[in-house]
């Protein structure tokens, strides 16, 4: 409001004129009495307040109840640290294979015509379909003692379940559809024409990937990778059942939350949970940015 | 460079986007592939290009089996309708990426490659938009661009598929003029597609017409359209009446009503009868092969264009020089100059 004030001050009368009409017909176009818009507005402030920014705030509020000294040595902790190790690596491994399974489905779909395509699309999207647990509890069933590779895997002294490779499994399964999703509708929207082009103009098909593919989607990777590790770090479900609890060996961050909450630690409980919470809110901020790079690309992308 | 296709047959699903064509192009040529959307003239385009491939056919480039190479290795200059420039690249960068991604061992060095770039940028006249990105030009200097990045890798051919497509009329009419003194400048055999018949007419030294997978007609500008090959043909290139008549016992019939027309050669039965609206000559009522009455007459350019009632009850649209008022209600009698009647439905 200051700053019309402020504007309308250097402004001709005629111009301050033209300004209000033009305000006066915005207001013209909107056809709700201003009760009924104040009345929504809040009601949505109500409604995100309650349900979103409330809980980040109480989950800070917890983490330091007794003290930002109580907070960091709660962090300190080596159950702590070596579940925040164990997220950490998870993560990456997952985002790591995700990354190139996304980057090869979504090339394989959108660049070429095969039988059998509608159906790898469906199977894409299969993990965001099925409840996490069942994800993980398939991977009992195939590594488990009793399971398909059980008996194979016990011979051979080769430890899935209850441990890393486990929880990778089951993390990276839960995140498949990420880097995949993000990529797809982009790279079908982008054709196959620089493609063409790249490779009548005597590219290979390495040189046209990096040259011409990856620089075109290299936003809706960056998007695609950014959601998929924030899930990774934060999935409870699958790796909950695939994990085995073992203190300080095969708990993540989530689940070590839960473990501390349920023995009355709050203050270590959400010292780790505000941890999640900073994730999730650097994630948001990454997201808003990413976007308007894609935002951008496409506007460039606009003959 | 020549050009030459034997037999070409490609099919999607059911449908024959070419059904059997052959054609041969000579070195230095500019042909122009000219058809309605779907009749395969794209299509075609893209297999010489290696970009698709037929169901079977040859496709032979100066003597040598182009089947047998990929897109890659052709050397073929492709300009795509809607430009294909890589959009994160420079317009420099653009159209040095044909230099960049040659093999190691006969990769020129900056210098060289730098020099080039600058060259073609000249010859398309676009020197000053070096630093640009595709998406800070318009269409008609992203379509230099791109003409100038096929012409980068000194292709021993060069395609173009409805490369003024995209483009808004005045534009168009310029880059028509210039890729033909381009074309004129770097004589480098060519072909392009479109469906705008002046388009073809006006730049092309050939135009081969194509219809449903088929060639209607090869031949020269003035060819296809004085002397159209077919009944597809004459509709398609310059504007006609087009008439049902039927033929029999020499003579050609309107309906029920006999017209004054010679009838020498021709087949029985039904037949189409095509004149050029310029070439219906007006005179007074009853002196011409047909009769009828002006509905109503607009005015532009050169000619006025008549709409006429015949007697029989079929409309048609005239064109006629402006020396001679034409006003509705008018009762003409109408002689076709030039004519031609094909025979079938």
């Amino acid at each position: 409001m200051t700053m019309q004030i402020a504007d309308s001050v250097s402004l001709s009368p005629s111009e301050a004129k033209a300004r209000a009409h033009a305000a006066a017909a915005r207001d013209n176009l909107r056809t709700e009495p201003r009760a009924v818009r104040i009345v929504i507005i809040a009601l949505a402030m109500i409604f995100l307040s309650v349900f979103v920014v409330l809980p980040l705030v109480v989950v800070f509020a917890q983490a330091l109840s007794k003290g930002f000294l109580a907070y960091l040595s709660a962090l300190a902790d080596p159950e702590a640290l070596s579940a925040i190790r164990l997220t950490l690596l998870v993560a990456a491994i997952s985002v790591g294979l995700n990354l190139v399974f996304g980057l090869v489905a979504s090339w394989a779909i959108t660049k070429f015509e095969f039988p059998g395509k509608t159906f790898l699309i469906t199977l894409i999207d299969l993990p965001f379909s099925v409840s996490p647990v069942i994800s993980g509890l398939v991977f009992v069933l195939l590594f488990g003692a009793q399971g398909y590779f059980g008996g194979w895997l016990r011979d051979h002294d080769i430890q899935i379940l209850f441990a890393v490779p486990g929880i990778a499994l089951a993390t990276t399964f839960v995140t498949f559809p990420f880097v995949a999703r993000a990529l797809i509708p982009l790279m079908q929207e982008q054709g196959t024409q620089e493609e063409e082009a790249a490779i009548s103009l005597g590219a290979s098909g390495l040189q046209t990937f990096f040259r011409v593919t990856l620089p075109n989607i290299k936003w809706g990777v960056l998007y695609g990778v950014l959601l998929c590790n924030a899930r990774a770090m934060g999935e409870f479900g699958a790796v909950s059942v695939v994990s085995g609890h073992i203190r300080g060996e095969t708990n993540t961050m989530p689940l070590l939350v839960e473990i501390l909450y349920n023995e009355y630690q709050f203050v270590a409980a959400f010292a780790i949970a505000s941890l999640l919470a900073m994730l999730a809110l650097i994630t948001l901020i990454a997201k808003t940015v990413l976007e308007r790079h894609l935002d951008e690309g496409q506007d460039g992308n606009d003959h | 460079m020549t050009i030459e296709v034997r037999n070409l047959v490609k099919k999607f699903g059911s449908f024959a986007a070419l059904d059997g064509v052959d054609l041969k192009v000579e070195s230095g040529e500019l042909v122009a592939l000219l058809g309605p959307s779907g009749s395969g003239k794209t299509t075609l385009l893209r297999i010489i290009a290696g970009l698709d491939w037929p169901d079977s056919g040859e496709v032979l480039i100066n003597g040598e089996d182009a089947l047998a190479q990929g897109a890659r290795e052709r050397h073929v200059g492709f300009v795509f309708q809607h430009y294909a420039l890589f959009r994160h690249m420079t317009v420099f960068e653009n159209v040095a990426f044909g230099l960049r991604v040659q093999p190691r061992a006969i990769r020129k060095d900056e210098a060289t490659i730098r020099a080039r770039v600058k060259e073609l940028l000249d010859l398309v006249q676009l020197d000053w938009l070096a630093d640009r990105y595709p998406s800070q030009l318009s269409g008609g200097q992203r379509q230099r661009i791109a003409l100038a990045r096929a012409l980068a890798i000194q292709p021993r051919i060069l395609l173009l598929d409805e490369p003024f497509g995209a483009l808004d009329a005045k534009v168009r009419k310029e880059l028509r003029k210039w890729l033909r003194s381009l074309h004129h400048e770097i004589n480098v055999t060519s072909i392009f597609v479109t469906h705008d018949q002046e388009e073809a007419l006006e730049v092309a030294n050939r135009v081969v017409v194509m219809d449903k997978g088929r060639i209607e007609q090869i031949g020269s500008p003035g060819d296809v359209y004085e002397t159209p090959a077919s009944a597809f043909v004459h509709g398609f290139i310059g504007e006609s009446i087009e008439l049902p008549v039927q033929i029999a016992d020499g003579v050609v019939r309107l309906g029920d009503r006999p017209l004054r027309l010679a009838a020498d050669g021709l087949a029985p039965g039904a037949s189409r009868l095509f004149v050029r609206r310029h070439d219906m000559l007006i005179g007074p009522p009853g002196s011409g092969a047909f009769e009828g009455a002006v509905r109503h007459v607009r005015n532009f350019g050169p000619v006025q264009r008549a709409e006429v009632a015949l007697s029989g009850g079929e409309t048609i649209e005239i064109d006629a020089p402006r020396e001679r008022e034409l006003r509705a209600g008018d009762t003409i009698g109408l002689e076709p100059r030039r004519y031609r009647i094909f025979a079938g439905v």
